[in-house]
């Protein structure tokens, strides 16, 4: 299909534009696009066998197929690159829409953002042609290989070293809590070009596919039994020149607009996602059933609970409209991005808690019949999760305490300092 | 509060908060601690041309708004008392105006309380532990052409200053409001104590108060919708001032941070501290962007306002008192004396946070709407 066909109606931002735009989204999910399904809301835990989730990959890729072909993929995309040149208002009234409906979850975070984010802002001309249409079709499935064994936090710290040889570079290191990278095809990868200079100014962004030769993946348990997250060894890997992502060295000013990309998420002008998510995550109607088939909802002590599971949901979509809103027309800083993702660790961890205590004994033992309370047990032990994914809390901490509140930035003591001599571990004890 | 508010919203709001800093700054509120009226008459009625009561007003009856939701509008002007703790019996006045305007027949009382002429207040809640219910206990008894009025309601606010109380009772068929001038026989008035140093309760006792069946407002047995409303408003402007106080305490407080000093450096520059700074900082904006959809849902009357607001109550009032606290102790020992300026906040957050309910009460009644909705869905 070439990309003039997928030219817009219209790309006037005006309200009949809007309206005509939700009817037709209308029409397409109720004609094409079946129910949400139960795992949409599973997040972290283990449903089934590899098979299972190979299917459930190879479905939001079809999926993601269905909305490219009917034109609504990539809707604030340019056209040029196999979007829909349309405005965030567009992509909103379609969140609104999806409420209740399939969507290809698994396309949206990372690939779409921060991955895509990263790639129309910074990618070369033939970067962005190859990828990006690809993407929006539902052919490339992309991971961020940005954490490694030595820390995740300190992001700048990366080890990951890529050393130029001709036309190519040549990556070893080892990335790790890949989500996904066992069924997804390409990584945006940050590596070390240098080793002489302080860490910021020695990074480089790279692209390359996840079944390159000297990759080697391997599966990680979490302590639920799930199996996606992934440690990656690159032994060797040959990336071209024209796989790098912005300049040569300069790597984390790719890697601070990829940071922001991913900490909006819940924001971003490229997720195509149901408006009220957070919803359909242990909100207050998830929280009253768990209650009810546990025989309790009677109760003023779980109405309580089920209440204040309600009302962190309901805080959380008006927070995370108000950042949104905030960012989007400058009223609030674009790192207060930090303030919805330091809420929803918080407040995910809460409902969990609430999830368990209305569980009562089934959060110790439960068996298949239980209903809704099964399973609440084994999620109360992956809680900390929200607190960790995407950056932890104590990071969006800092960014709100010194990017948006201004406060002083905690001491470094590798400022100023060429990477190579930076302590990267206890010293090394003397006797 | 409103991110991005119209202009006339925007002037609104600024002349007010304006006025508020010439005519009530700490210093005038720590005078009014022992002063039993608790606010000037000038001062009100200089604060009504502003147009604190007639917001919701209609344009027909005298009142009207700037952006044509005049809840909106009014909730800034509250985030703007909350801010200063200013004193007066906002919410009363704006809220039972707007309720007579509604019901028409008392067009004289509306008249006087635009201009700041007449006070007026409400009486609804009856002991303390079922604040926020419908009345139970408070009957109203039809004789002839009369209503008589006995027993007691409390939290009515500047009954001492008020020229006419809207009371709600129980009559044979539902709930009934009727307005009752505070001079007529038989009417007691209590003064109680409060955490808040400008604003003024009272315990009211009716002992056989007659009046005619004409102060009925609207009709009788019907009112029950409209003290459901009357009660939403009061929240909405509640939260907007909570907000409003919590957002200067936590002004005070980044700034404190910054000016303090300990083990030669500033307070800010201490992780532990930038930590809890970042968490009030969420606590706050949450509290803006929930009361904001709460004062928008009862504004458009939306079958999810009851939800919303209750939730906005119940987080506002939970996590609002420890961003509170937490200011209090980033201010180390002078946060908890009288001499700082932090507790005037404290204190109008606090009365806020139970004047209405509690936050466990408000999350049961957010459960309940949950029910309800299921209900219907
Ligand atoms: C569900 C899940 C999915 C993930 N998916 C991916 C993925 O797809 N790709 C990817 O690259 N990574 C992924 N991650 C990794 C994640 O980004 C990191 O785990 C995270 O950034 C933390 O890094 P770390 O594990 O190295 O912890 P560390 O950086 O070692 O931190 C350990 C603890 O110290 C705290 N800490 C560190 N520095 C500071 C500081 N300056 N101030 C205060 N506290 C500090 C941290 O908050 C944390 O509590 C995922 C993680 C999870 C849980």
């Amino acid at each position: 299909m070439s990309t003039e066909s997928m030219a817009p109606v219209s790309n006037t931002d005006t309200l009949d534009d809007l309206d005509e735009f939700r009817r037709r989204a209308k029409e397409f999910l109720r004609a094409e696009v079946g129910p949400a399904r139960a795992s949409l809301t599973a997040g972290l835990r283990k449903l089934g066998t590899d098979e299972d989730d190979l299917r459930e990959v190879a479905h939001d890729r079809a999926l993601q197929r269905t909305f490219f072909d009917a034109g609504f993929a990539g809707i604030t995309v340019p056209v040029e690159f196999g979007g829909q040149g349309l405005t965030r208002a567009h992509q909103l009234v379609l969140n609104e829409e999806l409420e209740g409906y399939d969507y290809p979850v698994r396309l949206q975070v990372p690939t779409m953002t921060p991955c895509m984010a990263v790639l129309l802002e910074f990618g070369t001309e033939q970067q962005k042609l190859t990828h990006i249409p690809a993407i929006l079709r539902g052919e490339e499935l992309w991971m961020q290989f940005l954490s490694e064994p030595s820390g995740g936090s300190d992001v700048a710290g990366a080890l990951m070293s890529a050393v130029r040889d001709g036309d190519e570079w040549v990556l070893n290191g080892s990335k790790v809590w890949t989500t996904g990278a066992w069924w997804s095809d390409w990584g945006l990868c940050l590596a070390r070009t240098n080793w002489d200079v302080p860490k910021h100014r020695g990074l480089s962004v790279f692209i390359f596919p996840i079944d390159a030769a000297g990759i080697e993946i391997q599966r990680i348990e979490m302590l639920n039994g799930n199996m996606d997250f992934c440690q990656e060894y690159l032994d060797d890997v040959r990336v071209p020149d024209s796989d790098r992502v912005g300049g040569v060295d300069d790597g984390w000013t790719v890697g601070t607009r990829w940071m922001f990309h991913e900490r909006m998420s819940s924001n971003s002008p490229f997720v195509t996602r149901p408006q009220e998510l957070e919803r359909s995550s242990l909100d207050g109607a998830a929280l009253r059933r768990i209650a009810r088939d546990g025989g309790i909802s009677g109760t003023d002590a779980a109405q309580e609970l089920v209440g204040e599971g309600e009302m962190l949901t309901l805080v959380g979509s008006a927070l995370g409209r108000r950042v949104g809103q905030g960012m989007r027309t400058g009223t609030l800083s674009d790192q207060s991005a930090a303030i919805a993702r330091l809420y929803g660790g918080l407040s995910l961890v809460r409902r969990n808690t609430i999830a368990l205590e209305l569980a009562g004994s089934a959060g110790a033992a439960w068996s298949d019949d239980d209903g809704e309370l099964a399973l609440r047990g084994e999620d109360f032990l992956m809680r900390q999760a929200s607190c960790i994914g995407g950056g932890t809390t104590e990071m969006a901490s800092n960014v709100i305490a010194e990017r948006v509140l201004g406060m002083p930035r905690e001491r470094a003591l590798d400022r100023d300092v060429a990477f190579r001599d930076v302590p990267r571990g206890p010293a090394p004890e003397e006797n | 509060m409103l991110l991005e508010p119209i202009e006339d919203q925007a002037f609104l709001r600024d002349t007010t908060a304006k006025f508020l800093a010439d005519a009530a700054p700490p210093q005038v509120l720590r005078t009014l601690r022992d002063d039993e009226a608790g606010f000037d008459e000038a001062y009100w009625r200089q604060g009504v041309e502003l147009g604190w009561t007639s917001l919701l007003v209609s344009e027909e009856a005298g009142g009207g708004s700037v952006s044509g939701d005049g809840l909106v509008d009014l909730s800034l002007i509250a985030h703007e008392f909350g801010a200063a703790a200013a004193p007066g019996p906002l919410a009363p006045n704006a809220v039972v105006a707007g309720a007579l305007a509604r019901s028409g027949g008392h067009d004289e009382v509306v008249a006087g309380v635009l201009s700041g002429g007449t006070l007026v207040s409400w009486a609804i809640d009856e002991d303390a532990h079922n604040v926020a219910a419908m009345p139970r206990l408070f009957r109203f008894r039809i004789e002839g052409t009369e209503l008589v009025l006995d027993g007691t309601k409390r939290l009515v606010e500047s009954a001492n200053r008020s020229d006419y109380l809207l009371v709600t009772g129980v009559t044979p068929g539902g709930i009934t409001q009727v307005l009752v001038a505070t001079d007529a026989a038989g009417i007691e008035i209590r003064p109680m104590h409060t955490v808040d140093l400008t604003r003024r309760f009272s315990v009211v006792t009716f002992n056989n108060v007659r009046v005619p069946l004409d102060a009925v407002v609207g009709s009788i047995d019907t009112a029950a919708e409209a003290v459901k409303l009357q009660r939403r408003q009061a929240i909405v402007i509640a939260n907007a001032e909570s907000v409003g106080a919590m957002q200067r305490a936590f002004d005070l407080t980044l700034e404190w941070t910054f000016d303090r000093y300990s083990f030669g450096r500033s307070l800010a520059s201490y992780q532990a501290i930038k930590h809890r700074m970042a968490s009030m900082k969420m606590w706050l904006e949450a509290s803006h962007a929930i009361a904001d959809d709460a004062a928008a849902a009862v504004a458009a009357d939306s079958p999810r306002a009851e939800k919303l607001v209750r939730a906005a109550a119940a987080y506002i009032g939970e996590y609002g008192s420890e961003l509170m606290q937490e200011c209090v102790r980033f201010h180390g020992g002078i946060g908890v004396t009288y001499e700082h300026d932090l507790h005037l906040y404290l204190r109008r957050h606090t009365l806020n946070r139970a004047l209405h309910g509690t936050p466990a009460q408000h999350r049961r009644r957010v459960a309940v709407e949950l029910d309800l909705e299921s209900a219907v869905s």
